[in-house]
């Protein structure tokens, strides 16, 4: 049997698990705030066409309107002016072999729950290779934190002196890029970086390094607790929007059962 | 003394609500400038301009010396009631439905002698102020009222048929993160209202006067003017219960069309302050056209709050006043298509602001929330349709109406340069 006849039948006796890793597209999900004279992150919005009426009688559709950068989402290396000059850095322009691949998960849950602005540092990263392995070259990096289980204010935590949630310092991006090589880093929280990330040097650090040296992001994941720390397979393709930055997602794991 | 109005009591669920129905409507296009007075809470006559005769009923010549300049001017409100007479039955189903019904002539100090509807504390032959109103057709009327107010005045049926007054009715303001809410709150609160409902959208985001309205009693509940389905959501919950619906959605933005370069923020303009208007009158409006004659707390008044850059653009918020401007003109639309019902649409015109951040470049004056909530329920208790609230709307409205053209030129003075 060939691997893919092979992962086939194992799909669909349940060997494999499909696990859904995607927030729904609701117009009441959080999206980024920034300053207000910056433009804004458009939320999800739905409008109705026709719902088998007198609009269209035997049809319902909707239009829906959202930024690149709502709910799950993609971030390419065109989205920050680090990775502008990029070749192959927009989102129709990344070679689809990349949306696939395997995927190390890095629990910082406990650590998210006592602090909410927990940072994953360098050590953390040996601490769990030490464990799990070395990450290998190619592999999306995922910080898990329970962050999606959050529901309204206490997602994006805004206070007076910004959003507070987890995210990397410079130091573990940085690692995890030149020493590690990894596709991408993914996170349940709103932005790759850390709520307070613009009091890093430099600024939004994930952002800056990760699209620096064309990787990608998965933003606004759900579940994370319902993959292994390795040995999944995730899926994430964005829309091919032309010179996209970005893209809403449905992003899927394959995990093999035990 | 009027007896003072009771809380109505809750609705027998058994029962039909009552069908609004309207006094007549049709008047001479000249008898239409009484009505435009009566909307913004003046009353007004015509006086001869060349011999001086004020004229009653508003006609096309002077019924003295037939000369057709015929400027209508603000009138003294004193006179006395001559006659009068309580109407016991009617072909009209709107009076039918509200006799007895007192009505009466006037003598105007001005001059002339005027049909007016008689407020209930008048006594014969009384020294009476004649007042023009908007009836539930929306066009003017005159009432006599005591000549000093008594206790309760404003509960007599005549007054609330009158008005949109919030005493015992519910209001819902649509931005619960409106600069202005919490101002307004307290004023419809002092005003009676029954219940106070606000829309929250972004629950998900925090904002420091959510505290300041729950203090005051205020319902938040969640609704975004911009998402289609959470306004018909709530419009669901509580549009059968929304006697007064205040609009203080608005996004406001600096900038024209060459500064800002793009549509982003001209897109949320149109979003919150056009279709976000339009949203609230799809899902809100049928219910309260339909419960317009519906006893003490029927639906009585839509309110939108506008810029008075509506009327002629005014930098350095163009883009902003061209989304107003649009508001408005859906208001009117508004107006036509409530119009049949008895639902009054009041529009509060309005120049740059305290409490909204983006005013802050601008020199004062500037209108404080206390005053504009102040301008709001004046507005709903006189039954007015277009209230000007602050010394910037008013001198911009009076610019407007000596001469469009001149104002904008005025509003769009290039700067001295080379």
């Amino acid at each position: 049997m060939s691997t893919l006849t092979n992962l086939a039948t194992r799909l669909a006796s349940g060997e494999i698990r499909v696990v859904d890793l995607t927030h729904t597209l609701d117009p009441d999900f959080p999206v980024i705030i920034l300053p207000p004279e910056f433009g804004q992150c458009a939320r999800f919005r739905m409008e109705e066409i026709s719902a088998y009426d007198h609009r269209g009688p035997a049809w319902k559709w909707h239009n829906i309107s959202m930024s690149e950068h709502t709910g799950t989402h993609f971030d390419a290396p065109a989205h920050w002016i680090s990775g502008r000059d990029l070749p192959r850095a927009a989102v129709d322009e990344i070679d689809p072999a990349d949306f696939i691949g395997p995927v190390c998960v890095i629990d910082c849950s406990q650590g998210a729950a006592e602090d909410e602005d927990f940072e994953l540092t360098v050590p953390l990263i040996e601490g769990w290779e030490a464990a799990h392995g070395r990450i290998p070259a190619g592999a999306w990096v995922l910080m898990r934190t329970d962050w999606s289980k959050r529901r309204g204010a206490g997602y994006l935590n805004m206070r007076e002196d910004g959003p507070h949630s987890p995210g990397p310092t410079p130091e573990a991006i940085r690692f995890l890029i030149d020493q590690r090589d990894i596709r991408g880093f993914g996170v349940e929280t709103v932005g790759t970086d850390a709520g307070q990330g613009s009091h890093y040097t430099p600024p939004y650090p994930a952002h800056y390094y990760l699209h620096g040296a064309g990787r990608y992001g998965l933003q606004c994941l759900s579940d994370l607790d319902q993959l292994p720390p390795t040995g999944a397979v995730l899926i994430a393709a964005p829309l091919k929007i032309k010179n996209g930055t970005g893209s809403p997602l449905r992003v899927l794991a394959l995990v093999e059962e035990t | 003394m009027t007896h003072p109005l009771s809380p109505p009591p809750k609705k027998d669920p058994q029962k039909r609500s009552v069908s609004p129905t309207r006094p007549p409507e049709v008047r001479s296009r000249a008898a239409l400038h009484l009505s435009a007075a009566a909307a913004e809470g003046r009353f007004a006559l015509q006086r001869c301009a060349d011999c001086g005769k004020v004229q009653y009923p508003p006609r096309d010549a002077c019924s003295a010396c037939l000369s057709t300049d015929l400027p209508w001017q603000d009138m003294a409100p004193g006179g006395t009631l001559i006659a009068e007479t309580t109407v016991r039955t009617s072909p009209r189903l709107y009076f039918r439905e509200r006799m007895p019904w007192r009505a009466g002539t006037v003598q105007l100090d001005a001059g002339p002698t005027v049909l007016a509807h008689i407020h209930g504390d008048v006594a014969r032959h009384a020294r009476v102020r004649v007042t023009a109103r908007l009836d539930q057709a929306g066009q003017g009327v005159l009432v006599a009222l005591p000549e000093t107010d008594t206790p309760n005045m404003e509960d007599d049926p005549l007054m609330r048929a009158l008005s949109a007054d919030p005493k015992h009715r519910r209001v819902l303001i649509t931005d619960a993160r409106s600069a202005q809410a919490p101002a307004l709150a307290r004023a419809l609160q002092k005003a009676g209202a029954a219940i106070i409902f606000a829309g929250e959208p972004e629950s998900w985001r925090p904002y420091p006067q959510r505290a300041e309205l729950e203090a005051l009693g205020v319902q938040i509940l969640p609704m975004d003017v911009t998402d289609t389905a959470s306004v018909q959501k709530l419009a669901g919950e509580i549009g059968g219960k929304t006697d007064i619906l205040i609009n203080t959605a608005r996004f406001l933005r600096p900038g024209g069309v060459l500064d800002r370069g793009d549509t982003g923020f001209a897109r949320d303009e149109l979003e919150v302050n056009y279709l976000g208007l339009m949203r609230l009158a799809q899902a809100f409006g049928p219910a309260m056209c339909a419960r317009a004659s519906d006893g003490v707390n029927a639906a009585a008044a839509w309110v939108n709050l506008l810029s008075v850059g509506a009327l002629s653009n005014a930098r350095p918020f163009g883009a902003y006043s061209a989304s107003q401007a649009g508001a408005y003109s859906l208001s009117q639309s508004l107006r036509a298509e409530f119009r049949p019902s008895g639902l009054r649409v009041m529009n509060v015109f309005f120049g740059p602001t305290e409490e909204d951040d983006w005013y802050q470049p601008l020199p004062p004056p500037r209108v404080t929330a206390a005053a504009l909530a102040r301008s709001v329920v004046d507005g709903l208790q006189r039954g007015l349709e277009d209230v000007w609230c602050g010394d910037i709307a008013q001198d911009l409205r009076d610019r407007f109406r000596r001469d469009p053209k001149v104002l904008e030129r005025e509003m769009t003075l290039g700067g001295e340069g080379a």
